[in-house]
């Protein structure tokens, strides 16, 4: 993926080699694939436990709503608004997830249902609470964090990179991790040895729910209002990148570290064809067949080992 | 030898089908019990209750004289109670060690294992002696996804997991199914070592020649019951064909 990433950074930089390869592009670039990756993460590991959340995208928007409104109410404009904000955005996230984990575990509705069901709900929720109008009582020592940050990178970048790296390596060597993969590899083995298969998703959703909300909060620090009919596409994006990075939509396999190069794709993808003057929709276009491919090819792949 | 583990009147339903209907079974410490019967019989279903699977609708189990509620597998795990079942519950994408300590994973110590952190060196070499012990050829294979691997090597994966944890008893639901002459030669001079060492060893099989040649004592079950007991040596394949299908049903009632 890696390869492929590559090509697009060549084809983009060759077409407008004064505009792509550039660093106020490359920090675009990564600046917007930050919130992606944060919730990214949180699919990884829904998605190597054989789970899926649609909700993400809809989550951040609620998130962000929340946060923007309370700290619009607390009208201060100092970090403990800000804080206050990220505390309920969290929250708000961990809700939605602890709600699509307690239906999925506790109801035995599939997950694709019970997340496509709070895709809506959240989404709708958080249009009530704004009467459809964007929020924009966003503090400017917020704002002010997102715009600055060591190594020409902003806070919201660093808090992504954060993310992934606390994230990859939970996954990668802890216990949690563990079982992460035993239940999306053979959910009734891992019951049989012990694992508590229910309590372990319904912590998984409500980690995607809860990085979601984190998400919701960088995104009211890059955008200084809440962008509520921005974030429609997200989900396609993130799960694009997490399957582009290697995990399987069948779960029992996967890495952050693949998701990291993955979420680029599609970011990258989007920055080149705005650079190229191609109409943006263009991204969403290639980016949902993107996903299509890349699922068949997961799919090829474990035919072939299964016969093996 | 002493009654290690006994089963009384087990009852399982499954919607309108009845898998067991009253079955009694008892496993000695030391000893071999095969544990046979018809495609159906209801032995699938005896291991699954007697690992902690599947709660009984009815009857009780004793364990060592104590009358026990097993509840979950971590139950039955507590009272050294490990299973091969037929299906050999792996984890396809890991390989043989990390399913070797699936849900009994070792931390490291210290600050490290607050978190979390897997001892994965320390499972890897415990993993792989075990296997080495066990005269398998697994430990080429060490980090190959089980999914990877023959029918017959994850076979041995399965059993040599649940050798390596049962203290007290070992179910083995057709453990020799998928191998070959020689592995299923290796798994039964296991079988009679962890009797040896004083487990109760559950060997579930279709191969009579096998279950006489392995056994001290034969359980028959028919219909989810109970119908036959045999001690190995003076018992014939025909008598156990006549147990299984019925035909002896008059003489032994
Ligand atoms: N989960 C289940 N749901 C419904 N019926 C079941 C279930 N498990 C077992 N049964 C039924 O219970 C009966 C006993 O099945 P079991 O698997 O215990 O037989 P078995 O003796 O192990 O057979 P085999 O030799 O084929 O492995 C069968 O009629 C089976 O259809
Ligand atoms: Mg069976």
């Amino acid at each position: 993926m890696s390869a492929v990433l590559l090509f697009l950074v060549i084809v983009f930089s060759a077409i407008r080699p004064d505009a792509f390869p550039s660093l106020a592009n490359a920090q675009n670039v990564v600046m917007d694939a930050a919130a992606l990756l944060v919730m990214a993460v949180g699919m990884t590991y829904v998605m190597i436990a054989a789970g899926i959340d649609l909700s993400v995208g809809s989550v951040l928007v609620f998130a962000g709503v929340c946060s923007a409104k309370v700290m619009g109410a607390m009208g201060a404009d100092n970090w403990g608004t800000v804080l206050a904000g990220l505390v309920v955005a969290l929250a708000a996230g961990l809700a939605w997830g602890l709600f699509n984990g307690l239906c999925i575990t506790k109801l035995r509705v599939p997950a694709l249902i019970t997340t496509l069901g709070t895709l809506g709900a959240a989404l709708g929720a958080a249009n009530l609470v704004t009467h459809g109008n964007d929020v924009r009582t966003v503090p400017l020592t917020l704002i002010e964090f997102g715009v600055g940050g060591p190594l020409g990178l902003s806070w919201i970048v660093w808090v992504a990179i954060a993310v992934a790296i606390v994230g990859g390596l939970v996954l990668a060597r802890t216990r949690f991790g563990r079982h992460t993969y035993i239940i999306g590899s053979n959910a009734e083995a891992g019951r049989r040895a012990g694992i508590n298969v229910d309590n372990h998703l319904l912590k998984l959703y409500g980690l995607s729910g809860l990085l979601a909300g984190l998400a919701g909060w960088l995104s009211l620090a890059r955008f200084a209002t809440t962008t509520i009919a921005g974030h429609s596409t997200d989900v396609l994006a993130v799960i694009t990148g997490v399957v582009l990075g290697g995990t399987s939509l069948f779960g029992g396999f996967g890495t952050v570290g693949g998701t990291v190069i993955g979420i680029l794709i599609p970011t990258a993808l989007s920055n080149g064809f705005i650079i190229v003057n191609v109409e943006p929709f263009w991204q969403e276009v290639a980016t949902g067949f993107i996903l299509i491919a890349a699922v068949y090819v997961d799919q090829i792949k474990r035919r072939a080992r299964e016969r093996a | 030898m002493s009654t290690l583990l006994e089963a009384s009147g087990i009852v399982k339903r499954y919607g309108h089908v009845t898998a067991l209907q009253g079955a009694d079974f008892s496993a000695n410490a030391g000893e071999v019990v095969a544990l046979i019967g018809d495609n159906g019989a209801g032995k699938s279903t005896l291991v699954k209750v007697l690992s902690g699977v599947v709660a009984p609708d009815e009857g009780t189990i004793q364990i060592k004289g104590n009358p026990v509620t097993l509840g979950s597998p971590l139950g039955a795990r507590a009272f050294g109670i490990e299973t091969v079942f037929q299906d050999l519950s792996l984890a396809p994408d890991l390989g043989p060690a990390e399913n070797a300590f699936v849900g009994r994973e070792l931390i490291k110590p210290g600050l490290l294992g607050w978190f979390g952190v897997l001892d994965s060196a320390k499972m890897r070499r415990q993993a792989a002696d075990a296997f080495m012990s066990m005269g398998t050829n697994l430990m080429t294979l060490l980090d190959e996804p089980v999914a990877t691997m023959s029918g017959g090597q994850r076979q041995s994966v399965a059993i040599c997991r649940s050798i390596m944890w049962a203290s007290e008893v070992l179910f083995l639901d057709e453990p020799t199914a998928a191998l070959g002459v020689v592995q299923t030669r290796n798994v039964l001079d296991l079988v009679r070592r962890v009797a040896d060492r004083g487990v109760a060893v559950v060997l579930i099989s279709h191969n009579m020649q096998q279950v006489l040649e392995v056994a001290n004592r034969i359980e028959v079950l028919r219909l989810g019951r109970r119908v036959a007991q045999f001690n190995a040596a003076g018992t014939n394949i025909e008598q156990l064909v006549g147990a299984m299908t019925g035909a002896l049903d008059r003489s032994a009632a």
